[in-house]
């Protein structure tokens, strides 16, 4: 171990750095947290003080569990990004393989073509993908979101994924070849297992944006039953007034599904990075 | 009955040329080393006769099937890597159970085959470990072990030593060598560790640039080397070369003189000046400048020299190898 780890101050600035920042972090969540506790008045009055038996309210959780379908609203959001993200890890996860695996011709080319949208955004091309959408039928449907977050997350994964699959072993594909194991069981069973935490970091990276995005919902599924959290968190938002309090409790409701899904992520990231170090 | 026939078997990537015509026999139960620099093609030959790459042009015969088309499980071949190479989701029962599985043997024949190869390589107490719980050796022993149970036709093993410390090295070499006395099994080597090759080949094929610079055993490669890289490759220390026209004048062939075959002597055709010595124990290895060429000898037992003295070679015409310009061996 390095001194610089040992040394007691040097210790004491470098947390003190991490917990500084760890507090700007948390703060506004810690701000929308406690005044979703709140009533309305004391939201305004006191916007930091903690909620008290005076100011203590569920007005705005009420409010929102009455408003429209809340729990459906939940499980479309659950649907939209856990199936985008399961097709993102899939391709890309064998678009990836492909490209780092096998020689045929224009592999580069390929490989370039599927890294392009990464410096392309996506919205760029709503108008087209609406007008697909409706010509297929797809508006309103849950099936737009996941094959259009899909399209969005698959650059950086094929980009991020390929990368780290050159490093497997050839020795060990080669070896489950003179086994006799198929192309797709080498992929499944032997290269993904070591590629946990590279495909944990891009389940990461596109969780949250699908999870907040309000463009596509609000442009390709706007329906009662197709709405994610997000977009139905917006009807307390008003031109004129805003129901602070329901607005801050959806809010609050919407970061629990999230931070499950990358407690669930970040420990595979973790346990990857410890059983390479410990190997 | 031959366990593998290659006739002229080409290779290449692209535009690279990488195996040129070769053409070799394995016999039944032979131990045969491809031996080579890095870069010779030895490594893409191995993989070549186990189908992990297609060959461009030529016959790959293996247990006399033809198997070009052949997909690598099918082959009748088992191979041990350098990297070892085990799945790291399996432990050592299931590592060594899994070709058998995908064949669909079986499960007491599994089990009785995984006995049988445990006790040979002594992995009956790591049976039920990870790969991730072995250490280096006892990993290179489960990938031996690996290929000892699917019973194969040929055993091709692409340098499996290399990544294990010397003393290691030494006791897994021996290993090796126990193994194909008694399974008596035919086997493929591929290494670019001269000793390795010595001790371990019943047939050395010696690789340069992807040709076959040649074949023989190990001693009539060493006694009689085709040219000068074969003279220059086996052996260690390598044999010294230098121009005819030092000793005799006159001439523009190079002579070759192993190491232990220099002697000292008041004299001796070479006058050299010491520039260092190593003392192994048993043996001497004097390393000497003559007119700006380094020649080094290698004397039996103990000698006092010292860096710097002035010292005479001798050493006997028949002990002489000749080559041209090409570096062709001339008798």
């Amino acid at each position: 171990m390095s001194s610089a780890r040992r040394n007691p101050l040097n210790a004491a600035a470098m947390h003190g750095a991490l917990i500084l920042y760890t507090l700007i972090a948390l703060f506004p969540v810690f701000v929308i947290l406690i005044n979703s506790f709140k009533e309305r008045r004391a939201i305004f009055r006191e916007p930091l003080a903690l909620p008290d038996g005076e100011s203590f309210s569920l007005i705005g959780y009420q409010t929102v569990l009455k408003q429209g379908d809340f729990l459906l609203y939940f499980q479309n959001s659950m649907i939209v990004t856990v199936g985008s993200l399961f097709f993102i890890l899939l391709f890309g996860a064998m678009a990836a393989y492909a490209l780092s695996e096998y020689r045929f011709r224009g592999s580069l080319l390929m490989g370039l073509y599927l890294a392009l949208g990464i410096m392309i955004p996506i919205r760029i091309g709503t108008v087209a993908i609406l007008e697909m959408m409706v010509a297929t039928g797809l508006v309103n449907t849950l099936w737009a979101l996941i094959l259009v977050y899909t399209a969005q997350g698959l650059p950086l994964a094929v980009f991020i994924l390929s990368e780290f699959m050159r490093q497997v072993s050839d020795d060990l594909k080669n070896a489950g070849r003179i086994d006799g194991l198929s192309e797709y069981t080498i992929f499944f069973r032997l290269v993904l297992p070591l590629v946990r935490p590279a495909m944990a970091t891009v389940a990461v990276f596109n969780m949250i944006p699908i999870w907040n995005d309000l463009w596509f919902p609000l442009i390709l599924a706007p329906s009662e039953e197709t709405k994610t959290l997000t977009l139905g968190s917006q009807v307390f938002i008003g031109q004129f007034v805003t129901d602070w309090n329901a607005v801050l409790s959806a809010l609050s409701m919407a970061i629990l599904p999230v931070l499950v899904l990358y407690v669930i992520f970040s420990r595979q990231l973790i346990r990857g990075i410890t059983s390479g170090a410990v190997k | 009955m031959t366990a593998l026939t290659l006739a002229s078997v080409n290779k290449s990537f692209g535009k690279t040329h990488v195996l040129k015509d070769i053409d070799l026999e394995v016999q039944d139960g032979e131990f045969v080393v491809f031996v080579g620099p890095s870069g010779c093609g030895k490594s893409t030959l191995l993989r070549v006769i186990a189908g992990l790459e297609d060959a461009s042009s030529g016959d790959i015969v293996i247990g006399g099937a033809r198997v070009n088309e052949t997909p690598p499980s099918k082959r009748g071949i088992a191979m041990v890597f350098q990297s070892y190479a085990l799945y790291p989701h399996l432990n050592v029962r299931g590592n060594m159970a899994l070709a058998l599985r995908q064949e669909g043997r079986p499960k007491a024949e599994i089990a009785q085959r995984i006995d049988r190869a445990a006790g040979m390589l002594n992995l009956k107490a790591y049976l039920d470990r990870y790969p991730s719980e072995l250490s280096g050796g006892q990993r290179q022993r489960v990938a031996i072990g690996r290929a000892i149970v699917r019973e194969p036709k040929l055993f091709l093993f692409d340098e499996p030593l290399s990544n294990l410390d010397a003393a290691l090295r030494m006791n897994t070499r021996l290993e090796i060598a126990n193994l194909h006395r008694q399974l008596g099994a035919s086997m493929v080597y591929v290494t670019h560790d001269q000793t390795e090759a010595m001790t371990l080949a019943d047939k050395i094929v010696v690789l340069r640039d992807g040709r076959v610079e040649q074949i023989g055993s190990p001693m009539a490669l060493y006694n009689d080397p085709a040219n000068r890289f074969v003279a220059g490759f086996l052996g260690a220390p390598s044999m010294n070369f230098f121009p005819e026209d030092l000793v005799a004048g006159g001439t523009h062939r190079t002579l070759g003189v192993r190491p232990e075959d220099l002697f000292l002597s008041e004299d001796g055709a070479l006058a050299a000046r010491v520039r260092h010595v190593e003392q192994l124990g048993g043996d001497t290895n004097v390393i000497a400048d003559v007119s700006g060429h380094q020649i080094t000898a290698r004397l039996f037992g103990q000698h006092a020299i010292d860096p710097g003295q002035e010292v005479r070679f001798g050493f006997e015409p028949r002990r002489v190898y000749r080559f041209d310009a090409e570096g062709a061996r001339l008798h």
